[in-house]
């Protein structure tokens, strides 16, 4: 069963057309990548799902039922979303700070659920954090600040994550772990996951599905190995770019 | 996660709260002393001792202290809805549009009741003014409000200073009092009290909230809190509490700034705690402000107002200091 079907959906900011009837399906245990040229449209596409844009025409369904519909605190128990600038370093311990992504599914008023607490704390384990769970935010590096950004967006257990650039400020060592902390989760929950990407190859390695955002709002999706060509690519970031083989790793480079 | 130095940080206030109010009782022009003091809360036999509590110096506590809770309360808020560390219970002019009520009311030779009414219509009319300003293309972003507010607050200030530039040097005299804010008119009723608490506990209620929304509307979203009704309710119910802090006792300056500042320095950064610490500690402080107020040049009084900036302008320097260096 499809989790989020996006139905014939127009974007555009003022006169700028982003996203010209897009008609996407996206089901259980997948991963989609999101590519496009700077300004194609991704963050607005991610936004939209999270009814922060709304769309001049067509809808966006989760679970059979328009996002309109659904009050901000149930799309956010199904909806997470990492936003590109990742989260500011307010004076809190990382530990709070990583306690704010159950906020959708936090019932009582004052103490914190032990089963909240648990799910935060294997949260910040994903993410190698566990060690500095009483540090305070302001000390971090950048790429610990990412990292606290995706345990948050673990934390809030949606089942669909939404993910703008979430590779940034982070090492190949942690770019790899991310995605298998990600990849695992999306299984282990029958979940799925939409990223938008400036790394070609990123997307390759991650994503089975592809969304690629050409000029004019017009949009290719389909599988990864279908959609990904050198002559799709070269059209969507209008530079030349080829591809080499190695084995069963593809890699994109511009000519 | 609430943890044990949290709730410390709240017996430690109330038991500050509880001093500071016995201090205030204790202290002013007739001794009386702690014994004299029980006495008169148990016994019901009238004396002068317990004639000047019950009439002089326990309304003036109270008042005090609602007008203190109210203002950090107030202050704290402000801080969220505008994500700004200056922001104070003052910031969008509400004080401003008190003062051009509170001081015409005193042009008029106006006085209590209608002083007060005067100073809360100017209030409302302010807020009503800077919201209507701020809404008026639908979209309110914390910026636009803001820049309304500072620009409202400069529009007050400039007919503040006409009325004080006009007036007779008896009026300015009590204009300049009402202006520093000054408890020694003051008087509260019970829908004061009730206003506080029912503040604190919706305050309390919001707070898990107001933990995400200070970090930006966008997040807050995206954790599922519904950011457009709860900032309405923010602004309307800190102007509320403003209006009233200001028609009690005038622009008491400091405590609705330094107060919640302070708490977040010593650990109280979750709302849940944040917000009864402000309503305690706003309240004790000025409390205390005013026990100094009425004892320091006895038997004059200083403006309570002027005795908050004192305490408040090094404490709040301090703050600042401590801040640069993280």
């Amino acid at each position: 069963m499809a989790i989020l079907t996006i139905q014939s959906l127009n974007l555009q900011i003022e006169n700028k057309i982003l996203c010209r009837d897009l008609t996407v399906q996206i089901g259980e245990n997948q991963r989609w990548g999101l590519l496009g040229k700077n300004g194609a449209g991704k963050t607005t596409l991610l936004h939209a799902l999270i009814g922060q844009r709304h769309a001049s025409q067509g809808s966006i369904q989760l679970d059979g039922k328009s996002i309109y519909d659904l009050k901000q605190r149930e799309l956010a128990s199904k909806v997470g979303i990492l936003f590109q600038q990742g989260i500011e370093a307010l004076p809190a311990t990382v530990f709070e700070t990583v306690m704010l992504g159950r906020h959708p599914h936090t019932q009582p008023l004052l103490w914190d659920d032990q089963k909240d607490i648990e799910i935060a704390e294997s949260a910040l384990a994903a993410f190698d954090l566990d060690q500095l769970k009483e540090r305070d935010v302001g000390t971090l590096s950048g790429g610990e600040l990412q990292r606290l950004a995706l345990a948050m967006l673990l934390a809030q257990t949606p089942q669909l994550f939404l993910l703008d650039e979430p590779s940034n400020h982070l090492d190949v060592a942690f770019e790899v772990k991310l995605l298998s902390v990600l990849t695992n989760k999306v299984a282990e929950t029958s979940a799925s996951l939409i990223m938008a990407t400036h790394d070609i190859n990123l997307a390759v390695r991650f994503c089975e599905n592809i969304i690629l955002l050409l000029a004019d709002g017009e949009s290719l999706v389909g599988r990864s190995v279908d959609v990904l060509t050198e002559e799709n690519l070269s059209q969507a970031y209008g530079c030349p770019i080829k591809s080499v083989s190695s084995g069963d790793h593809r890699l994109f480079y511009p000519a | 996660m609430i943890a044990q130095k949290q709730i410390l940080l709240l017996i430690a206030l109330t038991v500050f709260c509880v001093a500071s109010i016995v201090f205030s009782l204790l202290s002013g022009s007739v001794d009386i002393t702690v014994a004299q003091l029980s006495q008169s809360i148990f016994s019901s036999e009238p004396s002068l001792n317990s004639q000047v509590l019950q009439e002089i110096r326990v309304p003036r506590t109270l008042a005090a202290f609602v007008t203190g809770g109210l203002l950090a309360l107030s202050g704290a808020i402000m801080q969220v809805l505008l994500r700004n560390p200056l922001a104070d219970p003052y910031i969008l002019g509400i004080s401003g549009g008190a003062a051009v009520g509170a001081l015409s009311a005193i042009l008029v030779g106006a006085t209590g009741f209608w002083l007060s009414n005067a100073a809360f219509a100017g209030a409302l009319f302010s807020i009503f003014l800077v919201f209507g300003i701020a809404n008026k293309f639908g979209n309110w972003s914390v910026t636009r409000l803001l820049l309304t507010g500072v620009v409202v607050s400069a529009g007050w200030g400039a007919v503040i200073n006409i009325l004080l530039t006009t007036s007779s040097t008896n009026n300015v005299q009590s204009m300049l009092f009402w202006l520093m804010g000054d408890l020694s008119q003051s008087s509260v009723n019970p829908a004061h009290y009730l206003l506080l608490l029912v503040g604190m506990v919706g305050g309390i209620a919001v707070s898990r909230s107001l933990n995400v929304l200070i970090r930006g509307e966008l997040l807050a979203v995206s954790l599922g809190v519904n950011v457009t009704s709860l900032r309405l309710l923010l602004f309307f119910s800190a102007s509320v509490f403003t209006a009233t802090a200001v028609t009690i006792a005038g622009s008491v300056g400091f405590v609705g700034l330094i107060i919640p500042h302070m708490l977040r320095l010593v650990g109280a950064r979750d709302h849940r705690i944040l917000i009864p610490s402000c309503v305690l500690l706003g309240g004790s402080f000025l409390v205390l402000a005013d026990s100094l107020a009425r004892t320091l040049i006895a038997p004059q009084q200083l403006p309570v107002g002027v005795v908050t900036a004192v305490i408040g302008v090094p404490a709040f320097i301090l703050i600042l200091r401590s801040t640069i260096r993280k």
